[in-house]
């Protein structure tokens, strides 16, 4: 394939980690990165609904992904973070394990997802990335967060 | 010539002036001679017909210059405003707010008014149908659009002409003669009696006139003018340049004429024949705009705007007070940015508290005066007159009445008192229902009012008044009132209750088996407004916006409902309280009272744990179990038990700790987190920590 470096080509991605993989979101809906804050538990709940944040006078849900994907439960660290996610009218927070950096990603090193990938939650994924020899899981946010 | 830009501003101006019409021919109704009224009805229809023209809606200009027609004869008293005309008058202002309507919602108006264009115009023919001359002191007024009109000169001397009957071409003749800035006379020439060659007189006089202008009509015909086939007068209609004096004097300066008679004419057939061609000029002028074409649309469109910036300021001079429109959405922006503040004073004061900072708090102090003022004016700003939700009420309760051949008095009080927009919003369909309830199975038929000893003019009472920091809404009626046995009967009936429960319940309890689901009307269904059938979507809808409503009734006497609602919704006082690690918040209007207790005065009647509290049974709800709160203390020896009602029912909710009372600000929990029963909303503490809001009214179920 060959490599084009037109600007419709290529997405720019936030990575992040959970657990041992690295995972990215599409920088187009991602608003802000927060360190972690109080988080106030809202009964009634699904269990990856951890609970609601005050963004500036705003109150948000935060959603722990480990959770929703499945994975295992780790502590909370230093590095832990919250990324604000803002699609059309809803905003929430994504509990992750740390967040690295910025990257730009051709479509062509995008690969979409097969069923025979191996990963573990199934439609949240909208591609898988390659960069160097790392492998970033490329998540859409509207499944994870139940909107479509 | 682009009028979207205008949309807005007509749409907001247009329904004004519907409500004025609607209202002001309420008071026609009741009294037919009210000059002002009909001045005022008249002002409203044709600032309509202008705005209306001006955006090219022609089926409203159309309506509305129809509806003018009638206007102006029964301003001038050739047509007496009676049931008829009143009614095809509320049906054109229907027709004209479904109109109105079509245009805000951008739609293909179906709406058909050349029904309604036929009936108005077959009530105009009766006075006169042909094109007639009138002189000018048997007219008193001609709107605007007529040509422009000779000054009057003085009454004659001699009573009542003849008058004459104009052909289609002498009409053009004159009118475009008019247009030229050429006047028209009608002369009346009476001869001496004893003159003697009448013709030759009459040949003179014509003579005279035709060096003056052209003569375009005699009365009689020119023969019999020359035979003398005439008593001693005759009438010559003539166009001329020339003034009325000049003409006077020279058909004076003829001899045997004992006298002559110089008046302008004016074509009045005008206003009614012309009704072919008016339409059409507006057509014209609107197809112009849209077309736009530079000749004719400027010319309208000056017409039109003084016009209707005459009727703006001199209707806004009636209003008393300077206004200015505003946005809701710069509105609410307002309240939030006000609130925000609040928060962040709130966290100051703190940070000055915990770091004993004086000078700090001292300044703190300062903005808080500022900002208690501010967050009170801006709730002021918020506040909207109830007036604004009633003044539909008069004309739905009078077709309703009118429907159920019934008589009914709607009165009216307190219009003047405040709530809050969202809740005027939402009031509206819960005040129909009950407003058309009193009218269906409150009032009572005229022969059973009589029977009953009543007056036969059924009463409605709608008040509305200020009750600490409430807003109370009356519906009264003094009508059959409900019979609470013959609700329980269709209770049972409808398997809503057992006979044992139904038993033990005392009147109270009886009149709110009307709120249960499906209890709604009587055998029929009626057409309702269609946003939700039955007495329990009035109370579900009044309950969401925190309030209450309760009956009240004496069977013979009538009705009383009673709406209680809380006069602001974004911030509130509430009680903070603790359970283990979680804190929430409980709205202070919901509280009674809070009590120490030990754990051994709780007891358990049939599973449900319940204590016992001057006499009465309250059961117990812990907050621990029904929110799935994780517990961090041993069984503790002392209990806070915070006592909340809900409508009537009462319950006793425990809670580990209480922290204080607040007042909050209410933000929502977003679409993500809506659905929650028990959970209201949340807020935002001092220490910028997010706390839950309860729902007691859910917590109780």
């Amino acid at each position: 394939m060959t490599q084009n470096n037109d600007a419709k080509e290529e997405v720019q991605l936030v990575i992040f980690r959970l657990g041992n993989e690295e995972y990215a979101f599409d920088i187009l809906m991602v608003q802000e990165i927060k360190r972690m804050t109080d988080i106030t538990r809202v009964p009634h709940t699904p269990d990856y609904i951890k609970g609601v944040i005050n963004l500036r006078g705003s109150v948000l849900p935060v959603l722990d992904l480990k959770i929703r994907m499945n994975l295992p439960e780790t502590p909370i660290t230093e590095d832990t973070r919250i990324i604000i996610i803002k699609m059309e009218k809803v905003l929430v927070g994504m509990l992750v394990d740390s967040v690295s950096e910025v990257v730009t990603l051709n479509f062509s090193n995008i690969e979409l997802p097969q069923g025979n990938s191996g990963i573990v939650a199934e439609n949240y994924v909208s591609g898988i990335g390659k960069i160097d020899q790392r492998l970033l899981i490329i998540l859409d946010p509207r499944f994870i967060v139940d909107l479509v | 010539m682009d009028v979207s830009q205008y949309l807005v501003l007509f749409l907001e101006e247009a329904r004004e002036h519907l409500q004025s019409l609607n209202q002001c021919l309420l008071e026609l109704e009741n009294d037919p001679t009210d000059l002002s009224v009909l001045d005022e009805i008249f002002r409203s229809a044709h600032t309509i017909k202008g705005m209306s023209a001006t955006m090219g809606y022609t089926d409203i200009a159309e309506l509305t210059h129809n509806m003018e027609n009638i206007l102006d004869l029964l301003r001038k008293d050739q047509l007496k405003a009676n049931h008829v005309i009143i009614d095809i008058l509320f049906q054109c202002v229907d027709t004209l707010e479904r109109l109105v309507e079509d245009v805000a919602n951008n739609e293909n108006s179906e709406t058909d008014v050349k029904g309604l264009i036929q009936q108005l115009s077959a009530l105009t023919q009766e006075p006169n149908a042909e094109t007639t001359i009138v002189t000018k002191e048997q007219e008193k007024q001609i709107p605007e659009q007529e040509e422009k009109i000779p000054e009057q000169a003085q009454p004659p001397l001699i009573s009542a002409f003849n008058e004459t009957n104009l052909t289609d071409t002498e009409v053009t003749m004159i009118t475009s003669a008019q247009k030229q800035g050429i006047s028209t006379f009608e002369i009346q020439v009476i001869l001496r009696e004893d003159c003697l060659l009448k013709s030759a007189r009459a040949y003179m006089v014509m003579n005279i006139a035709e060096e003056l202008g052209d003569v375009i009509k005699t009365v009689p015909g020119t023969e019999d003018l020359e035979n003398g086939n005439f008593d001693q007068q005759f009438q010559i209609i003539l166009l001329t340049s020339a003034n009325q004096e000049k003409v006077r004097e020279e058909i004076l300066s003829i001899s045997e004429i004992e006298m002559v008679s110089v008046l302008p004419c004016v074509i009045s057939g005008n206003l009614i024949g012309g009704n072919a061609t008016e339409p059409d000029a507006v057509q014209n002028n609107a197809v112009a705009i849209s077309n736009q074409e530079e000749l004719t649309a400027p010319e309208t469109k000056v017409d039109m705007a003084p016009v209707r910036v005459n009727t703006a300021t001199h209707e806004k001079r009636l209003k008393g007070g300077q206004s200015v429109r505003v946005d809701i959405d710069k509105l609410d922006s307002l309240l939030n940015l006000v609130g925000e503040l609040v928060i962040n004073k709130t966290r100051l004061e703190q940070i000055g508290i915990s770091h004993r900072l004086a000078d700090l708090s001292e300044t703190i102090e300062q903005i808080d005066r500022v900002t208690t003022d501010l967050q009170s004016v801006v709730m002021k700003v918020r506040m909207v007159p109830v007036g604004q939700v009633f003044n539909r009420f008069p004309r739905m309760v009078r077709d309703l009445s009118h429907e159920l051949g019934k008589e009914i008095n709607l009165i009216i009080q307190g219009e003047e008192t405040e709530l809050d927009r969202t809740v005027i919003d939402e009031i509206g369909d819960p005040l129909v229902h009950l407003l058309r309830n009193a009218v269906d199975h409150g009032i009572e038929r005229i022969e059973d009012r009589q029977a009953a000893g009543k007056g036969p003019v059924g009463e409605i009472r709608l008040i509305a008044r200020h009750e600490g920091n409430n807003v109370v809404i009356l519906v009264e009626d003094d009508g059959k009132g409900i019979n609470a046995v013959s609700l329980k009967e269709k209770a049972l009936q409808k398997g809503f209750v057992t006979r044992a429960d139904a038993d033990k319940m005392d009147e109270k309890e009886l009149l709110n088996l009307l709120f249960l689901p499906g209890f709604s009307t009587a055998a029929t269904v009626t057409d309702i407004s269609g946003r939700g059938v039955g007495m329990d979507a009035v109370k579900t809808k009044i309950e969401s916006l925190g309030g209450a409503v309760e009956i009240e009734t004496k069977v013979g006497s009538g009705s009383k409902f009673k709406i209680r609602l809380p006069l602001t919704l974004a911030i509130i006082q509430a009680l903070l309280v603790q359970v283990s690690q979680e804190i929430y918040a409980i709205p202070l209007s919901s509280i009674d009272s809070t009590i120490h207790l030990r754990p051994e005065d709780i007891k358990t009647v049939q599973n449900q744990e319940v204590i016992l509290l001057r006499g009465q049974i309250i059961p117990i709800v812990r907050l621990s179990t029904v929110l799935n709160i994780p517990a961090d203390r041993k069984e503790q020896s002392d209990l806070f038990i915070v006592i909340v009602h809900s409508g009537q029912q009462r319950a006793g909710i425990i809670v580990d700790d209480l922290i204080g009372q607040q007042e909050i600000v209410i933000k929502s929990l977003g679409n993500l987190l809506k659905g929650i029963k028990v959970i209201a909303g949340a807020t935002i503490l001092g220490n910028g920590q997010v706390a839950l809001i309860l729902d007691v009214s859910s917590l109780m179920k």
